[in-house]
């Protein structure tokens, strides 16, 4: 595609491809190699992980298969249950409601400081970016108080106990609420950029702030949102902190990263199934980088006034 | 119709053959609930645990309160994190609290009994206690003199991982006074070997075993007075006696001869350090009776005349008697349900010790559990140990010091004296400026 | 008697399927359906609300719009943000349990304390070198993807970093810098490529200030993915004809890519830079991870997590947190400078 797009285009190359590549390539392999270290290691032995070198392990290899086989099943009980799969699927069920609010209303949130005039615009606007540096550590304890107790002055209830400590949404909510600062500041960013006198015209034919937002600023963000979905969930999913305090390590809520510290054994010296089950759990979201990738790809606005 | 009859008759002859098999498979799993006589039925009520203990260990409790579980109709779920410490704090204080967590140290117990969450041991637990601990035991568990939370398991922290079988190839014999150590460190050193590993190594937490050289030092040298003194500060580790305990855990773990690379020592691991053992490529650690599953883990037997076992550290002064450091956990209960109280009756009972214990890998200072019944033989050594009431012993200190000490200055200091030789008079001086001033 | 028989037989079926394929279903699948309820009971009162709000006109239409566009944002924000934010700086003034003041003698400490001296220190120089490093590769990477065939897969493969947790990025990283002693076996990548060309290996995470660079590594490994994507995004919007109207009148490569290309991805390049500044003052996982904060390589972060939830400290982490509150205030007054440029249209 970007071929094609030089062709047509003779005069857009900036750097020769031939450099491009190169350096591309030279970067993309040094970028790998610590990974392909993990991958290999996730096939040796303990003895092995520390008495041969990973690089020489590929020359002489003695792999197993073990590692994988303990991280799916569990040690000695051989069911699925046992394994990660459990965690994996509560790191699904975690993960994608916690990356699609957060998206939808930070985009909302996103356009209304961009395109809706209102006085305090900008101090909002600069206040949310602030807020990015609130540490989630600093919110765990009121956020837990809030969702057990509730909040209240003096005896009347503004806010009621949800009780959702130990469940899904327990998880989902304060997700939902760290995420904001950077989504909303990264949305701004590529909303603020629509064309202008596409969003003009909409605003004289008579269509109200709701219609231009579906109808316009939703499909043309799509690459934007993308973008920042993926990284929305690459956090939450990498996430260990705030799933074990708002709810429970146990396999019916906690993801599959709290599995994965915990494969480290009791003594930390479990290299080998940390290695499978670091490895597995990269897996899911490169599965979702991979499919929405291609929206980066394509370069929406190219060829509009901007 | 004869026919039909004669179908159903097979078929029921199936059947009841089929049922016959599949309750025998189920009846063999016949629980013997008598020793849980003492415990009312409560069918359908769950227990949550949280610990810092991890896999595979969890399964084995399971197993051990199997039956329990069985016999009482009590379901318990174990939670294991390697973030305990820094989490049990946040769920107490924001109302997400477990029904019981197994405490490594009484100072985290104190601190949360502070939250005023934590509820008084329930009877049956304080007779239990009364009957199978000494009174030192029970003080851990008590907090401005109420008493909060039984012992669960223990640890011996006193001993020397070494590897009988090199031992015999070079001819050592296992030293059994101060002075029998060194002669042979000085000996292996002399064959090129590395007489002592060493490993301090644990990501946050970098610094803790060489906490452990020292107070196995100060209550060597010294004896219980000083060392309970030490941990209320009314020693100050800036004391001469401290600094002298501290000079003599650096003539021997920070000897170059003996120890190889000094620095190298703050960036290894501490499960790293002894997996050389069985192979000679260092000869002694000194680490606590736990290692074993490290050192298993690496495929050695462990067995008096195996690839791996462990021997007393030596005493240093003849007036301090058997002087032993060891550690564990306490059971501390956020709720005062009837399931969640007979759990923890049942957690301080010689019966959960023993058949946790025959389960292996587990050490309890129940003196109602029978020491055969240990069949790790370093188990074995470490409990007599810790049952020997002419014991000097000494709880881990950093675990009984407030948390900026134990769980901070103390870790950091350390870590620089190994890996950046800081002096040691400016890491006691370090550590007492950082003790709390309440 | 056979349908008593049968009973118990399904039941014994049912006891022992807990742990088999049926019972790994019935636990796991109303996960699924309690998660995509929630969706679509959020994504349906979404809905209502747009077409519900969308009938108002005239006056009333922008303050109800800016009511459902901005409400839900600025009330989770409230309550998970500035809540705990607020209640942060209170509990500076306070003591480690919080019930009572102690005025400034939290951040007297750290004026006094000489470990906090080199957390100020590394962590300015972890702000200083990381964003700007980050984001620049990231831009180059992005420049050049655009011209290359294939893009997708070497895109992928550095941004695969990004997807991995950061436990096993340490772990990742153990293999690359693990040091042992010479005689032995090297299995740190590091200590073997420096033993190739014949010097001898350092034990790295011990070499000061060496080593602070190297775990700045291990987050510029991990991070340049982020940067890279969303530059890569801003590239291919740049409308082909201007670069091509560009490029007949005589510009090209770098002239090119400094008149046109980079002022237009200029808002942009300064996003992904003020993420990462405050990316890097948020660091805490990976130098606690690989030195525990030792060795000189302690920084803000990491401390602020060990007062607060390691040393029962919440007076002097909160200190440390407010400290790097201030910390972020330069990157955003320049921010706000370049953002009113663009805002005012």
């Amino acid at each position: 595609m970007a071929k094609k797009l030089a062709e047509h285009n003779p005069g857009r190359k900036i750097f020769s491809s031939k450099i491009a590549t190169t350096v591309v390539w030279f970067v993309t392999i040094i970028w790998t190699v610590p990974t392909l270290g993990l991958l290999v290691t996730s096939f040796k032995g303990n003895k092995a992980i520390l008495e041969q070198a990973w690089w020489v392990s590929l020359l002489h290899p003695n792999f197993t298969l073990a590692n994988y086989k303990g991280v799916f099943l569990g040690d000695g009980t051989e069911s699925l249950s046992a394994g990660v799969l459990p965690y994996f699927i509560n790191s699904i069920v975690i993960t994608l409601p916690a990356t699609i609010f957060p998206i939808a209303i930070a985009t909302m949130a996103a356009y209304a400081l961009a395109w809706i005039r209102f006085r305090g615009s900008n101090f909002l606007f600069f206040s949310i970016f602030a807020l990015q540096v609130v540490p989630l550590q600093m919110a765990l304890i009121p956020l837990l108080l809030l969702f057990t107790g509730g909040a209240h002055i003096g005896s009347i209830a503004i806010f009621p106990a949800l009780g959702i400590a130990g469940k899904f949404a327990g998880i989902w909510l304060p997700h939902t609420m760290f995420a904001l600062p950077l989504a909303i500041y990264l949305l701004h960013n590529f909303i603020a950029g629509l064309p202008r006198d596409l969003m003009e015209a909409a605003y004289v034919d008579g269509a109200n702030h709701f219609k231009v937002f579906r109808t316009i600023v939703l499909p043309l963000a799509v690459p934007g949102i993308a973008s920042i979905a993926i990284f929305q969930f690459l956090w939450v999913w990498n996430d260990l902190l705030v799933a074990l305090t708002f709810a429970s390590g146990t396999e019916e809520v906690a993801p599959v990263n709290s599995k994965l510290a915990s494969l480290v054994g009791q003594y930390g010296s479990g290299y080998t199934q940390l290695s499978a089950g670091a490895f597995i759990t990269i897996a899911i979201p490169l599965i979702v980088f991979f499919s929405l990738q291609r929206y980066f790809v394509r370069g929406l606005l190219a060829g509009s006034v901007k | 119709m004869k026919r039909k009859g004669l179908v159903a008759l097979v078929g029921a002859a199936a059947l009841s053959l089929v049922a016959s098999l599949v309750t025998t498979t189920s009846a063999t799993a016949a629980v013997n609930c008598d020793p849980y006589a003492g415990y009312k039925m409560m069918k359908g009520k769950t227990v949550t645990i949280f610990t810092s203990i991890l896999e595979p260990e969890l399964t084995t409790l399971n197993t051990a309160m199997a039956d329990f579980q069985s016999c009482t109709g009590i379901k318990i779920k174990i939670e294991g994190s390697n973030q305990f410490e820094a989490l049990l704090p946040v769920r107490v204080k924001g109302g997400n609290a477990p029904d019981l967590a197994w405490i490594p140290q009484p100072g985290l117990l104190a601190k949360l009994v502070d939250t005023g969450k934590v509820i008084p041991a329930p009877k049956a637990v304080v007779a239990n206690v009364d009957k199978y601990w000494s009174k030192s035991w029970k003080a851990y568990g008590t907090v401005k003199g109420k008493f909060y939370a039984a012992p669960f398991g223990s640890n011996m922290k006193s001993l020397v991982w070494y590897s009988p079988k090199q031992f015999k190839t070079n001819g050592y014999e296992v030293p059994s006074t101060w002075e029998q150590m060194t002669a042979l460190a000085d000996k292996m050193a002399a064959k090129g070997q590395t007489a002592f590993c060493g490993g301090i190594g644990s990501g946050g937490a970098t610094g803790w075993p060489a906490t452990d050289w020292v107070e196995q030092m100060v209550l060597r040298e010294y004896g219980s007075d000083v060392y309970n003194g030490w941990v209320n500060h009314s020693v100050k580790f800036s004391d001469p006696k401290i600094v002298a305990a501290m000079e003599k855990v650096a003539g021997w773990m920070q000897n170059p001869k003996w120890v190889g690379n000094v620095k190298g020592i703050a960036t290894t691991s501490f499960q790293d350090a002894g997996k050389g053992i069985p192979t000679g490529k260092c000869m002694m650690l000194q680490q606590a009776s736990f290692y074993g599953n490290i050192i298993a883990d690496t495929g050695a037997t462990i067995a008096p005349t195996g690839d791996a076992f462990a021997f007393y550290l030596p005493a240093t002064n003849s007036k301090v008697t058997v002087p032993v450091v060891g550690g564990g956990e306490f059971t501390a209960a956020f709720s005062a349900r009837p399931e969640v109280q007979a759990v923890q009756a049942y957690l301080s009972s010689a019966t959960f010790a023993t058949s946790r214990v025959q389960l292996d890998h587990w050490i309890s200072a129940n003196s109602g559990v029978p020491l055969a019944a240990y069949k790790d033989p370093v188990d074995k050594l470490a409990a007599t140990y810790l049952a020997n009431p002419k014991s000097t012993f000494g709880f881990d200190a950093s675990d009984l010091m407030p948390a900026a000490v134990g769980a901070g200055a103390e870790w950091k200091e350390f870590t620089a004296w190994f890996g950046e030789g800081k002096s040691i008079a400016d890491v006691v001086k370090a550590i007492d400026a950082a003790w709390p001033k309440s | 008697m056979a349908s008593s028989a049968l009973k118990l037989q399904t039941q014994s079926i049912i006891e022992k399927g807990e742990s088999g394929m049926s019972g790994f279903l019935t636990t796991n699948v109303p996960k699924f359906t309690s998660a995509f309820s929630a969706i679509a009971i959020f994504f349906i009162v979404l809905g209502l609300l747009f077409t519900i709000a969308g009938r108002a006109n005239g006056k009333k239409a922008r303050p109800i719009a800016l009511i459902i566009f901005l409400g839900p944002a600025l009330v989770l924000l409230l309550a998970g943000v500035v809540i705990p934010g607020v209640r942060t700086i209170l509990f500076s003034f306070m003591n480690p349990d919080s019930n009572g003041w102690v005025g400034l003698a939290n951040y007297q400490w750290m004026l006094e304390d000489p470990n906090v001296k080199i957390i100020m220190i590394n962590t300015i120089l972890w702000i200083l070198v990381v964003p700007l490093f980050t984001a620049a590769l990231g831009l180059l990477l992005a420049v050049m993807l655009d011209r290359i065939k294939h893009e997708s897969i070497p895109k992928s493969l550095l941004f695969m970093p990004m997807a991995i947790s950061f436990v096993g990025a340490s772990i990742i990283f153990k293999f690359v810098y693990e040091y042992n002693e010479p005689g032995d076996v090297q299995i740190g990548l590091l200590s073997a490529v420096v033993k190739f060309f014949g010097l001898t290996p350092s034990d790295w995470m011990l070499s000061k200030p060496l080593n602070t660079f190297l775990l700045m590594i291990i987050y510029v490994w991990t991070q340049m993915g982020f940067g890279m994507v969303i530059l890569s995004a801003a590239i291919k919007g740049v409308p082909a004809d201007i670069v091509e109207a560009s490029a007949l009148d005589g510009a090209s490569g770098w002239r090119l890519f400094r008149n046109i290309t980079f002022p237009m991805v200029k808002g942009t390049f300064i996003v992904v830079l003020a993420t990462g500044v405050v990316g890097a003052l948020k660091v805490f996982d990976i130098v606690r991870t690989m030195t525990g904060g030792n060795f000189s390589t302690n920084v803000l972060a990491n401390e602020m997590y060990s007062q607060t939830f390691v040393q029962f400290d919440q007076g002097k982490g909160s200190a440390l947190a407010v400290v790097l509150f201030a910390l972020v205030a330069p990157i955003l007054i320049y921010n706000i400078r370049s953002l009113r440029k663009e805002r005012t249209h």
